[in-house]
């Protein structure tokens, strides 16, 4: 032991050993009211160490070439020792990312993380799930596919409608005129280099975590109830409680993740979709193209948005900007409260509503569109929007005098009729769909735009001091 | 009353094939990948009849008879030409070039058709084929509508089938049934060459369920043991 001690000394004098642990670890205090949604972020960093280390060993056996690429998947899943179950680690890895990454995105949105003085936290977090989203883009082309293939054509395509540059953008990203050998290999390339740019953004997520203190489910911050030795009295230490009880977590995560590798992996063609056994053709368009499924609430989306002057351009912006309005959610939200549990009832009403839309533009994306599922994109994609751009309307506790708010209501409001106009006359869409579709949207316009500008603004339920429960 | 069930069934099955939406209704292949017999019975139907023009080039012969308990010896002497090596993958002489000038289409490999098309479809695709004067080959398919191939297994249904057509209330003419039906017979060999596919398409996938549950085990205990320390280590904190 004295020797060790020694050992440890030497070391300190020169590498803040014992210093970081303390700080970060053992004496790094979290709010001691974690519930199940605080699991995830733990979860996230070992599937992000899971997906490198599998795909750097998927790669000593992967060959990016556009003739050899399909078959070298194959060859791993039959001659290589064990290679069956590095890429069904993989592709079931990256499935499992994103569910664990939604889940704990949407914990953020539940307990208000992202409010003062989490903002850049928050931020980061959205630039790691952005950086995730390319990384997840470009390792699907690598099996070399049919939906490989015509998944990338129809995104990189999306960067062909910017105006003026638009073509030129897309040979430039593609560096080819189609999809080719080229393509698959930058991919490759970049497929792995961001993974470790990602690992880099997760280390400044925790430094900015530990740097503000973790939010918990009341929404109290910890630190301003210290005791004579600076301690949160509510705190517990990182090491070993909330280690011990995320090992629970991430076991019961990892059974989920074994059952569905071992028995599913697959997973009814969500997780690999089928027409991707076949190889990418390019003299073949399949009959429908789907994206991934993390990916398809962005693509209902795109198309949702019906092309403006001939251009596709309003589609893709309104589709990035479904994933940009994420970083501005900090300033959205007026509320005094954090969390979902003081915010009082319209703010639950509309997280539920948020969450019903999202998973409907999800299961809008797989399917075939046609005009009456492309109405209902419509009307879920408003409701997205509405959840975040009336946000600074319903999260508020005063009656609004100022004239932003009243425009903003009344503005939106001519917006919405001016839809319901545009569906029941220009389009001609069968006329009890097109009202149902106006009702929701002027009934969601009424509770959270209208009411709290002009008749009755929200109530917060009082915080109380400390964590009781 | 099981005659009542038989007839109620019946009655309910165009609405089945309805449900299927557009497509054709996909009979049920009920394969099962660890009945070695009829893998066995599948390989062999697979390199006489299908491995002329398909090819299934990510499979090798020795893994084959490892999974299917066949040893290299058998396999070469029932399930190879002469000149391959038992360590080969299941590649075919015809060149695609060729292919493409005799069939229009060269005809695709076989390897992981199984898990693009899905069991269902290949057990009913083979089963489907029928007389059409129309067609280069005199064949059609009812789930892969003016295929491309000759019904080569048709020595093996002992006959070309008639389809029984009927017009689906839209102008379409879909088969309702076959004359002469599909023998029992013919139906088994069907089976066992889809489900000669299956096992083709992901050749570990009998193992890694059979690895599965003890990988679930290990877990399940371990999340006791997990959950128990964590117990022991809050016990202070309420």
């Amino acid at each position: 032991m004295g020797m060790l001690n020694n050992l440890m000394g030497w070391v300190d004098e020169r590498f803040p050993a014992t210093e970081t642990w303390e700080k970060h670890i053992s004496k790094y205090y979290a709010p001691k009211n974690f519930n199940f949604m605080y699991f995830f972020g733990f979860i996230a960093m070992i599937v992000l160490v899971l997906q490198i280390v599998t795909g750097v060993w998927l790669a000593m056996s992967y060959k990016p070439d556009a003739a050899m690429a399909f078959g070298s998947v194959e060859y791993i899943m039959r001659d290589v020792d064990w290679g069956w179950l590095l890429r069904y680690m993989h592709s079931t890895g990256a499935s499992a990312f994103f569910i664990v990454i939604y889940i704990h995105m949407f914990r953020g949105l539940i307990y208000g993380s992202y409010q003062r003085p989490r903002e850049l936290l928050w931020i980061i977090g959205v630039v790691i799930y952005l950086a995730m989203m390319a990384t997840a883009f470009m390792g699907y082309l690598l099996p070399w596919g049919q939906m490989s293939f015509w998944g990338a054509q129809v995104i990189v395509n999306l960067f062909s409608a910017v105006p003026f540059v638009g073509e030129e953008l897309s040979v430039w990203i593609r560096g080819d005129f189609v999809i080719s050998d080229t393509t698959l290999n930058r991919f490759f390339a970049l497929h792995f280099l961001l993974p470790f740019i990602l690992a880099a953004l997760v280390f400044v997520h925790i430094v900015a975590l530990h740097f503000v203190g973790s939010n918990n489910p009341e929404g109290i911050e910890i630190k301003k109830n210290k005791d004579e030795n600076g301690i949160p009295k509510d705190g517990i230490a990182f090491f070993p409680y909330i280690v011990v009880k995320d090992m629970v977590a991430f076991i019961g995560f990892a059974f989920v993740f074994a059952a569905i590798m071992f028995y599913a992996p697959e997973m009814g063609g969500f997780f690999i979709e089928h027409p991707n056994f076949e190889p990418a053709n390019p003299l073949k368009t399949p009959e429908h193209i789907a994206p991934v499924w993390y990916f398809t609430p962005f693509y209902a989306i795109l198309r949702a948005v019906p092309p403006l002057f001939g251009s596709q351009f309003p589609g893709v912006l309104v589709m990035f900007g479904a994933i940009a309005v994420f970083f501005v959610l900090p300033w959205l939200d007026r509320s005094p409260v954090k969390s979902i549990r003081y915010k009082g009832p319209k703010y639950t009403a509309s997280i539920i509503i948020f969450v019903i839309s999202f998973v409907l533009l999800g299961y809008l994306g797989v399917v075939a569109s046609s005009p009456i599922l492309t109405l209902v994109a419509q009307v879920a994609t408003v409701l997205y929007f509405g959840f975040f751009l009336f946000m600074p309307l319903y999260s508020s506790t005063k009656l609004s005098n100022g004239i932003i708010s009243k425009l903003w209501s009344v503005g939106t409001l001519v917006l919405f009729v001016l839809l319901a106009y545009y569906w029941i006359a220009v389009i001609g869409l069968p006329v009890t769909a097109s009202l149902i579709a106006a009702a929701i949207l002027l009934v969601f316009h009424f509770f959270f735009a209208t009411v709290p500008v002009f008749i009755r603004p929200v109530e917060a339920k009082p915080v109380p001091e400390r964590i009781t429960k | 009353m099981r005659k009542l069930i038989i007839a109620s069934v019946m009655a309910l099955l165009p609405m089945l094939s309805m449900a299927a939406g557009g497509g054709v209704h996909l009979e049920k292949a009920n394969v099962d990948i660890a009945d070695q017999a009829s893998l066995q019975r599948g390989a062999k139907t697979f390199v006489n009849y299908c491995l002329s023009c398909h090819s299934a080039q990510y499979q090798r012969y020795n893994r084959m008879g490892a999974d299917l308990g066949l040893t290299d010896a058998q396999v070469k002497e029932n399930l190879m030409l002469a000149g391959d090596k038992v360590g080969d993958t299941m590649t075919i002489a015809m060149s695609s070039a060729d292919a493409k000038k005799w069939f229009g289409n060269p005809p695709p490999d076989l390897s992981v058709t199984a898990r693009s098309r899905g069991a269902d479809w290949l057990y009913t695709y083979f089963t489907t084929f029928y007389a059409d004067d129309s067609r280069p080959f005199g064949v059609n398919n009812a789930v892969f509508k003016d295929v491309g191939m000759p019904h080569v297994l048709v020595d093996l249904e002992g006959g070309l089938k008639k389809a029984i057509t009927q017009d689906d209330g839209h102008g379409n003419m879909v088969v309702t049934g076959y004359e002469p039906p599909i023998s029992a017979e013919y139906e088994q060999v069907a089976r066992d060459l889809t489900n000669f596919l299956v096992y083709v398409g992901e050749p570990i996938q009998l193992k890694r369920q059979q690895m599965g549950w003890k990988v679930l085990l290990f877990l399940a205990v371990f999340f006791v043991l997990a959950y128990l320390m964590k117990k022991e280590f809050w016990r202070d904190v309420h």
